[in-house]
């Protein structure tokens, strides 16, 4: 029922708190989704920011960068024109127009400087300043950005972290949690085991997501390191292809205006004025001095624009004829044919040093040449043709070709008005591989990175005018470079000449990453997969432990019922034997059949005390407090012993010290202790064996009253023996149960060895301890304490009261105690002060007593002698003195074992009123005495006890419920034999109806197993019943004392008794006894 | 001495009782029960017991007969039977009964079956003997003699 209870009521609780933790594994589950959420937002959005920032950085550094550069270079470059413009002329009305657009994020800048016809330093100045502005502004743009992206990805990182911590702290949290959840509950495997594979599985889950969690991450954090570097290394490039882009460009530009100039030069001071300012000496001497202006230019000439008909007029004026172009050969400049005739010719008149050798040839006749012209004097620019190879120096060029005009022409002037007023051309030759590589020249890094220069005019045959094709031709960044004629295009095409480095900076921290994961993972797996075998294991242990227990309830319960079972046929075996030995049996028969009762009775004993174990063991073994008398106790304990002692030869006795409370309340187990005390004793004995106790003479059993507060009371119970005493290296195993000192010990004086073990626990049970003094040879003593609670002396727990009367009439009576020892003769005097006898005295012998005390002899009422001290001849002479006295003492001999044919001799000679066996009992010396003193009859002994149970049960009221009419009939005759009114019903419906209060009756006693209501239901009603009206009725409580009546006690059943209300239970048929004890409780006030 | 000796013949005939395991102390606690205010006491019990078993035998060979076997009711009737039995001190039919409800809790019809028999061989038994000691004790009364007491300690 109570095993029941418990696994009923923990299941209970459990479901609940199982409802409790499944609610919050939820909880935490979606908690751990919305970070994760919220973790992958935030981290996106933070990559989009740092990619757009990237860009737009990018953006405005190269646009700013390109452009400072132009600036700086612009600025660089017009200084030194203008210092050249300014040593020759002091009229230009060239517009030097800036525009400069900047945008940034930040701060948008349009700035627009014109100046015209300035003051140089002011022109300066606000170059200078739109330059550092500029400079300045892209600065701080740059920095801004890098600070940006920095900042951004220091924050990105940390978000990186904080993932990771965050999945790091949820997967640890949920595994102190699965952990607490395992031990929170324990109990049912099943469900139990589910729960742990489940949080198993969700443990390997989350650990494969931090796996994976890791290994993305690394791996993104790699391709974002890289991406980066990558990106820098693209951005490195084009900046310097646009820095040398923007160089080449602006050289040549400058270069280009300078040639301008060149041709207005020309058309001021050759064509301007009459006769011409200049010839062939000046124009080669001022080109040759001027020629650091146009570093890129191998040379410059000048040809005129000759029609046919002027082409005598003209061979005539210079003194040679116009010669035809000759590509064949180029390096024999002598071998320059005539012109062929054609419509127009274009002589070179003027040419710088280096190109001497071209004056007089008719530029008209080279292709290219001629469609330059064509196309410079139409359109009043400047214009290139594609490269080809130059003459004599044999280096890819390209020719700049202006016109030279007679007027001085307006913007929007027509074609035909251009080529009508043009008069002379001015060439250019441009050697591009040189040109650009003093360029290259200038700039640092030009090992890095391969620069080629294309002419792109034609896009279906490109024309390589500069470079090699070496280098990394993975990536590349092309520029367009405008040389300021609209009609060619040109590109430049950079490379870096090495291929890109392994990154490391991208490669080592996500690798580390990447191991640290890996490590963790490894660590977390092994952790996880230690949890499960451990929880496992636990599980394994637990439904070990189960069925340990199981198995424990299930001995237990097979104990105690087999030991039931065993004891009823063994009963009948011992009385079958008893009645046997009753019967004419011979010597040999007799012998084996009380062989036979003896070890039946041995059997009983050892199947209590297995019984008493087991109920130790099972713990169900619960004290209860119940008042006793410990000296009544005692009183039985040595009436139980005597037998046993006296088989021995043993004798035994029983001393109280005076301190020690008449009434103590103790354990319920008092029966038990009484046993155990018994079996303690009989151990004692048996271990033992009190071989010679007349011997050493020395002995007692003791009790001292030794603390003693307010309601507790410690006892010491000490139990002496002068027997062989326990070995020394037995000792230890005392207490061990069925652990006899030696093998040899329990041959000789038999035994189980189970009752120390038993009195030990329950002496730890009463808070107690145990202990033992034993020296081999000498004897043992055996103590032990207990805690016990006090109360005022109750006449239902003293025996004391059944005596009272005879008590009062021992009172003031004279006794003398004439013993050789004098501590059996305290043990006797203990005794009779109990029964009321207040003085007595003590002497070694008759003699004594008669020499030193004469006179108080005679005053005697009572001579107690010992048998030791029986001296036969002695009293017969004493009893003859004493025949004139008018009132003899009475004598009483002591004795301890005494054969049947001993004692008749004794009493029959008249010598002795009485003998008394040991122990001394009180309720033996009571009779003894009322017998002697001539006070009390026979008859009253023998019939104490019903006639108590008839006074117990004197005109009280019984119910008997049985729906069997003979047990009612049984039941009934008995209890009206003890005086009581008996009502008898057969079923419980009847039983509830009488015993609905008010009633009359006094207690109840009530059969188990009836039909329709048994006796559990009826009583529960009833105490329904009675509680309900105790409710009502302050003044009276109902509460009918209801006793089951059952033929099987077993503890089930008692329980189930007690536990629907039932105040104790009689085993039917009824044993007066047992009869008696039970209802004592109710009646005894 | 014809007295005497059925006394005598009365004391062994309730000695064989015992020793053949048909009654048990019980049945003394019983005789002791009777005194002057109730005379036939013993007698009236058995009375009672003999005719409370017949019908519950009855009723159990009824039970038994049945086609499908209600253990639930038969139960019962077994336990009153060992009741009642234990009572009088029956000892024999006890021990049959605790056998009987034994099977009657395996659902054991043909053990049952077999326990009927026994429990009913065994009443009729205890009945014949307890007839024949009363029989006994009567003529003893009625030739004026005293009933000796049973003495029988275990």
């Amino acid at each position: 029922m109570s095993i029941a209870c418990e696994l009923s009521n923990p299941n209970l609780k459990k479901t609940k708190a199982e409802k409790r933790i499944t609610t919050k594994i939820l909880l935490i589950r979606v908690l751990c989704g919305l970070v994760v959420l919220w973790l992958c937002l935030s981290l996106s959005l933070g990559f989009l920011c740092i990619c757009k920032k990237k860009e737009s950085a990018s953006d405005d550094e190269s646009s700013s960068s390109a452009k400072g550069m132009l600036f700086r270079n612009q600025k660089n470059v017009s200084r030194s024109e203008i210092d050249a413009m300014l040593s020759l002329f002091f009229d230009s009305n060239q517009v030097t127009s800036f525009e400069c657009r900047k945008e940034s994020d930040g701060i948008t800048c349009s700035l627009s400087t014109r100046s015209e016809k300035e003051e140089d330093e002011e022109e300066e100045e606000a170059k200078r300043h739109v330059v550092a502005e500029l400079m300045s502004s892209s600065d701080n743009d740059e920095e801004g950005g890098v600070l940006h992206e920095v900042v951004l990805f220091y924050v990105i990182n940390k978000w990186h972290w904080w993932l990771v911590l965050c999945v790091l702290l949820v997967g640890g949290g949920r595994m102190i949690f699965a952990r607490k959840e395992v031990s929170s509950f324990v109990q049912d495997k099943q469900q139990q085991q589910q729960q742990c594979k489940r949080a198993g599985q969700w443990r390997k889950n989350m650990l494969l997501l931090c796996i994976i969690a890791g290994v993305s991450f690394s791996v993104l954090w790699f391709w974002d390191t890289n991406e980066e570097i990558l990106f820098q290394r693209k951005e490195t490039l084009t900046n310097m292809c646009e820095e040398r882009a923007r160089v080449l460009q602006d050289q040549f530009n400058v270069s280009m205006n300078h040639v301008h100039a060149l041709s207005i030069l020309v058309s001021t001071f050759h064509h301007g004025k009459t006769p011409s300012a200049i010839d062939q000496k000046t124009f080669g001497e001022y080109t040759e001095r001027t020629n650091f202006e146009r570093p890129l230019t191998s040379g410059v000439a000048y040809a005129l624009k000759v029609t046919h008909s002027e082409r005598e007029k003209f061979e005539k004026e210079h003194g040679w004829s116009i010669k035809k172009m000759d590509f064949e050969d180029q390096t024999l400049v002598q071998g320059f044919d005539p012109a062929p005739v054609q419509d127009e010719y274009a002589p070179v008149i003027f040419a710088q040093e280096t190109v001497s050798h071209i004056v007089s040839v008719d530029m008209m006749s080279g292709k290219e040449d001629r469609e330059n012209i064509l196309r410079a004097r139409a359109l009043g620019k400047g214009v290139l043709t594609s490269p080809f190879k130059l003459l004599k120096s044999n280096h890819l060029g390209v020719i700049l070709t202006f016109a030279v005009y007679n007027t001085n022409l307006p913007h929007d002037a027509t074609e035909e008005e251009r080529i009508q007023a043009t008069i002379g051309y001015l060439g250019a030759s441009y050697d591009m591989p040189s040109l650009v590589e003093k360029l290259l020249q200038q700039l640092a890094s030009k090992q890095t990175i391969s620069v080629n220069v294309y002419d792109t005019t034609n896009a279906s045959s490109v024309i390589k005018m500069y470079g090699s094709e070496v280098g990394d031709m993975s990536e590349e960044h092309i520029s367009s470079l405008d040389f300021g004629d609209p009609f060619r295009k040109h590109e430049m095409h950079c490379r870096f000449t090495q291929k890109p480095p392994i990154p490391w900076l991208a490669i080592l921290p996500p690798g580390f990453a990447l191991v640290i994961t890996f490590l963790l993972g490894h660590i977390f797996n092994g952790a996880i997969n230690r949890i499960a075998t451990v929880e496992e294991d636990y599980q394994k242990m637990m439904e070990l432990k189960a069925r340990a227990e199981a198995a424990d309830v299930a001995k237990s319960q097979f104990l105690a019922t087999v030991s039931h079972e065993i004891r009823t046929p063994m009963v009948g075996v011992l009385g079958m034997l008893k009645l046997l030995m009753d019967t004419d049996l011979d010597a040999k028969q007799l012998d084996f059949a009380e062989t036979a009762h003896g070890s039946g009775k041995d059997l009983i004993s050892l199947i209590n005390e297995v019984l008493d174990q087991a109920k130790i063991e099972s713990g169900r073994l619960e004290l209860e407090n119940v008042p006793f008398d410990l000296r009544f106790l005692l009183d039985n304990v040595s009436s139980l012993l005597s037998g046993k002692a006296a088989e021995k030869g043993i004798e035994l006795a029983v001393y109280v010290s005076s301190n020690v409370p008449a009434v103590i309340v103790g354990d319920l187990e008092d029966e038990i202790l009484k046993q155990r005390l018994g079996s303690d004793e009989t151990s004692c004995n048996t271990l033992s064996g009190y071989p010679a106790v007349n011997a050493s003479g020395s002995w007692r059993n003791f009790k001292t009253f030794q603390d003693h507060s307010c309601d507790k009371t410690e006892l010491l119970v000490t139990v002496e023996d002068t027997g062989v005493g326990i070995p020394v290296d037995a000792q230890s195993r005392i207490f061990t149960p069925f652990m006899q000192a030696d093998s040899s010990t329990s041959r000789t004086y038999g035994g189980t060895g189970i009752g120390l073990s038993i009195s030990k626990r329950l002496v730890e049970l009463m808070q107690g301890e145990i202990g033992f003094v034993s020296k081999p040879g000498v004897g043992t003593t055996f103590s032990f304490t207990g805690v016990f609670g006090e109360r005022e002396r109750d006449s239902s727990v003293t025996a004391l009261e059944l005596f009272d009367q005879s008590i009062q009439e021992f009172q003031g009576l004279k006794a003398l105690v004439i013993d050789s020892r004098n501590i059996r003769a305290e043990v006797t005097r203990y005794h009779l002060q109990r029964v009321g006898v207040s003085s007595v005295d003590i002497a070694s012998s008759l003699a004594t007593a008669s020499t030193s005390c004469a006179s108080k002899l005679v005053n005697m009422d009572l001579i107690l002698i010992d048998k030791d001290a029986w001296n036969k001849e002695e009293y017969v002479a004493f009893n003859s003195g004493q025949e004139t006295s008018t009132r003899p003492p009475k004598i009483i001999l002591l004795a301890t074992f005494t054969t049947p044919a001993e004692l008749s001799e004794i009493k029959s000679s008249g010598l002795v009123d009485e003998v008394v066996m040991k122990p001394l009992r009180m309720s033996v010396l009571v009779c003894c005495l009322q017998e002697t003193m001539g006070s009390g009859g026979k008859k009253r002994q023998t019939n104490r006890k019903p006639k108590n149970l008839g006074n117990l049960l004197r005109g009280k009221q019984i119910l008997v419920v049985d729906d069997t009419m003979v047990n009612r009939r049984v039941a009934d005759a008995v209890l009206r034999k003890y005086g009581a009114l008996v009502t008898c019903v057969d079923s419980g419906k009847a039983a509830f109806a009488m015993l609905k209060p008010p009633h009359d009756f006094h207690a109840c006693f009530m059969d188990l197993q009836m039909p329709e209501m048994d006796g559990f239901e009826a009583t529960r009603r009833v105490r329904d019943l009675e509680e309900e009206m105790n409710k009502k009725e302050e003044s009276r409580k109902w509460h009918t004392p209801i006793l089951a009546m059952t033929a099987d006690v077993i503890q089930a059943t008692n329980e189930k008794c007690i536990k629907c209300g039932m105040d104790g239970f009689v085993s039917k048929p009824f044993e007066e006894e047992e009869l008696y004890s039970s209802v004592a409780r109710f009646f005894d006030k | 001495m014809e007295l005497v000796q059925m006394q005598k013949s009365l004391q062994d005939y309730t000695k064989s009782l015992f020793l053949d395991g048909v009654l048990d102390s019980q049945f003394l606690q019983l005789q002791q029960l009777q005194d002057e205010s109730n005379p036939d006491f013993v007698s009236q019990v058995v009375t009672l017991f003999f005719q409370d078993s017949d019908r519950i035998l009855n009723d159990l060979s009824l039970s038994l007969d049945q086609q499908v076997v209600d253990f639930k009711k038969v139960d019962p009737h077994v336990h009153q039977l060992k009741g009642s039995s234990s009572s009088i001190g029956a000892q024999r039919v006890k021990n049959a009964c605790v056998v009987f409800r034994s099977f009657c809790e395996q659902q054991n019809v043909e053990g049952c079956h077999r326990c009927l028999q026994q429990v009913k061989q065994e009443y009729y038994l205890v009945k014949n003997r307890l007839e024949t000691l009363f029989k006994l004790e009567q003529q003893i009364v009625a030739s004026g003699g005293m009933i000796p007491a049973m003495e029988l300690g275990f």
